[in-house]
């Protein structure tokens, strides 16, 4: 992975990209304009394919030579055979499914391994919105007021290490960043803006 | 653009040997008529096959020899053009069975008379099997894509499912891979509407000088409904009269879209032949791709190693979005790279052949 990959990329996209094996396969829920799918594609040599909702974006993706799926995540991922690409990745989505927790597990059958990053509720200053303003919280990383915004389940960085817990998954990997810079796991609740999962099943 | 200058005439090529049908038959001294545009490179691999639709032909982007009309897919292919062929060498051939150029129910059996209704029943594969035949005529080893709306996208999923060495990548747009029972129902309305014509004469009204025109006139005029949507319909037409101020308390074309579904039907009949219409109605009823293939949709394209791109429109409700669904979610399952888009157009099925500038972004990113 080069440099200008690595800063060309969203800050959880490239921590996503970094740690993909070269030549492997993978399903990009949520996957935008493929910007990530592109990168992994062209620099990594993998087999990307993607799912999105958005008819503009998925013709983006296939302007680019992409295979891109208009689709949901809380309905179609069920239509993909098992364990049938390398890793299911969903990068700012999870908290926009209806069923976080079925989503979840749909990841990791479709997947051997799966990506998942998501803000977090309970960074430093959601926290001191909430508890001054006393209404939920619009700050840089959440800058959507509560009535329009697609966040419909939103989760800490706490929660989902305990969904992950109670579900028997496995953290292969987990990488917090606050500003444009990395915090540390165990500050990560309060520290972290987003978190990146690396997570399987055996 | 209707003037643009046309690269290739028509051409005609002529089997030499019978062409096997999927009905046990087999079709003597088949013609398939087709038209090129373009530069066929020196490595043969810059070809893409156009399949057309039920009443369409091989003329994509030539003007039509019979009403004068530019080709039905002008905006699509041409100079520049999402199908560009000054990149690509573009051919259409016309289906076997219809009345344009390639053998069909009104050409002329081996005994000097037309075929009518001795022609064998085909089906949609054996559509397929003439333009590979062109294929194998015109040295094209293996396609850079073959793309089809509505029947063509049938003949696209059947040569992708059939023929898997013979294209690198489909673009099927507004089409199924098997017609459903509402399907078969409005074309069964068509065909009985041609049949109880009494011009028709079991099929052999060609040296009559007259054919079942009224009958064909209203097969045109159901099927043409199920192009458009309910919305298109109300915004063109809504319950607007034609050239009157007043309803006339009779069964003249009081409302415009009478009038219309009329002019339809009335000119289709100039242009198209009422067997034709039997007969190719008759392949889409009978297509199936999951049936030829042991009743699973993904065991169709087990062979396949080519991309596909599906694309659907939000207000065609003769070949809905599930449809394509369904196609997708098979390909996903025999692992193929597929790309899906439902666009929004507020033109029905028809939405293929009209201006959608979303569907030129989908198509030229597609086969770049």
């Amino acid at each position: 992975m080069n440099a200008a990959l690595r800063t060309a990329l969203r800050p959880d996209l490239a921590i996503i990209a970094t740690n993909v094996a070269p030549g492997s396969s993978l399903l990009d829920i949520g996957c935008g304009d493929g910007t990530l799918m592109a990168a992994l594609r062209d620099e990594k040599g993998c087999d990307a394919r993607g799912m999105e909702l958005a008819p503009a974006n998925v013709g983006a993706c296939v302007a680019r030579g992409l295979s891109v799926i208009q689709g949901d995540a809380d309905k179609d991922l069920a239509f993909y055979p098992d364990k049938s690409v390398d890793y299911a990745i969903l990068s700012q989505t999870l908290q926009t499914t209806l069923r976080p927790d079925m989503v979840l597990e749909e990841l990791l059958r479709i997947g051997r391994k799966a990506f998942v990053s998501f803000p977090n509720f309970a960074h430093w200053r959601v926290r001191m919105s909430l508890l001054w303003n006393g209404r939920m919280p619009v700050t840089r990383l959440l800058p959507v007021p509560w009535y329009e915004t697609p966040n419909i389940h939103h989760l800490t960085v706490n929660d989902f290490r305990a969904l992950v817990k109670e579900r028997g998954i496995t953290v292969e990997g987990q990488w917090f960043l606050s500003g444009g810079t990395g915090c540390s796991a165990a500050a990560a609740n309060f520290r972290a803006e987003h978190a990146v999962f690396l997570l399987s099943r055996d | 653009m209707s003037n643009a200058p046309i690269l290739d005439e028509s051409q005609v090529l002529e089997l030499a040997d019978p062409l096997p049908l999927d009905g046990g038959q087999s079709l003597p001294g088949v013609r398939i008529a087709y038209e090129t545009h373009g530069t066929l490179n020196a490595a043969k691999d810059n070809a893409i096959l156009i399949c057309h639709a039920l009443t369409g032909d091989h003329h994509v982007v030539s003007d039509h020899p019979r009403t004068g009309k530019p080709g039905w897919w002008v905006r699509m292919v041409g100079p520049g053009k999402p199908i560009d062929t000054d990149k690509f060498h573009v051919i259409c051939a016309n289906v076997i069975g219809s009345c344009m150029g390639s053998t069909g129910p009104a050409s002329l059996a081996p005994d000097g008379q037309p075929w009518a209704m001795r022609f064998p029943v085909i089906t949609i594969r054996d559509m397929v099997r003439g333009h590979v035949a062109l294929l194998d005529a015109l040295g094209i080893e293996c396609l850079h894509a073959v793309v089809g709306g509505s029947m063509g996208g049938m003949q696209t999923l059947s040569l992708a499912a059939n023929f898997p060495e013979r294209t690198r990548a489909a673009l099927v747009i507004a089409s199924t891979a098997r017609h459903s029972a509402q399907n078969i129902a409005f074309h069964e309305v068509g065909r009985q509407a041609i049949m109880a014509d009494p011009e028709w004469r079991e099929g052999a009204y060609y040296e009559h000088g007259k054919g079942p025109e009224k009958g064909l006139a209203v097969a045109r005029m159901a099927a043409h409904i199920t192009y458009l949507s309910e919305e298109g319909l109300t915004a063109k037409f809504g319950r607007q009269l034609q050239d009157r101020e007043a309803k006339t308390f009779g069964f003249d074309a009081d409302f415009q879209i009478e009038s219309y579904l009329r002019y339809q039907g009335l000119s289709f009949t100039a242009r198209f032949d009422a067997n034709s219409y039997l007969y190719i109605t008759r392949a889409m009823d009978y297509f199936d791709l999951a049936e030829e293939h042991g009743g699973r949709l993904a065991h169709a394209f087990a062979k396949s190693k080519a991309r596909f791109c599906l694309v659907s429109f939000d207000t065609d409700w003769l070949y809905p979005t599930t449809e394509s669904r369904n196609v997708v979610h098979a390909l996903n399952a025999a692992g193929l790279p597929v790309s899906f888009v439902e666009l929004s157009a507020p033109f029905g099925h028809d939405s293929f052949l009209l201006d959608v500038p979303a569907l030129d972004r989908v198509v030229e990113g597609f086969l770049t």
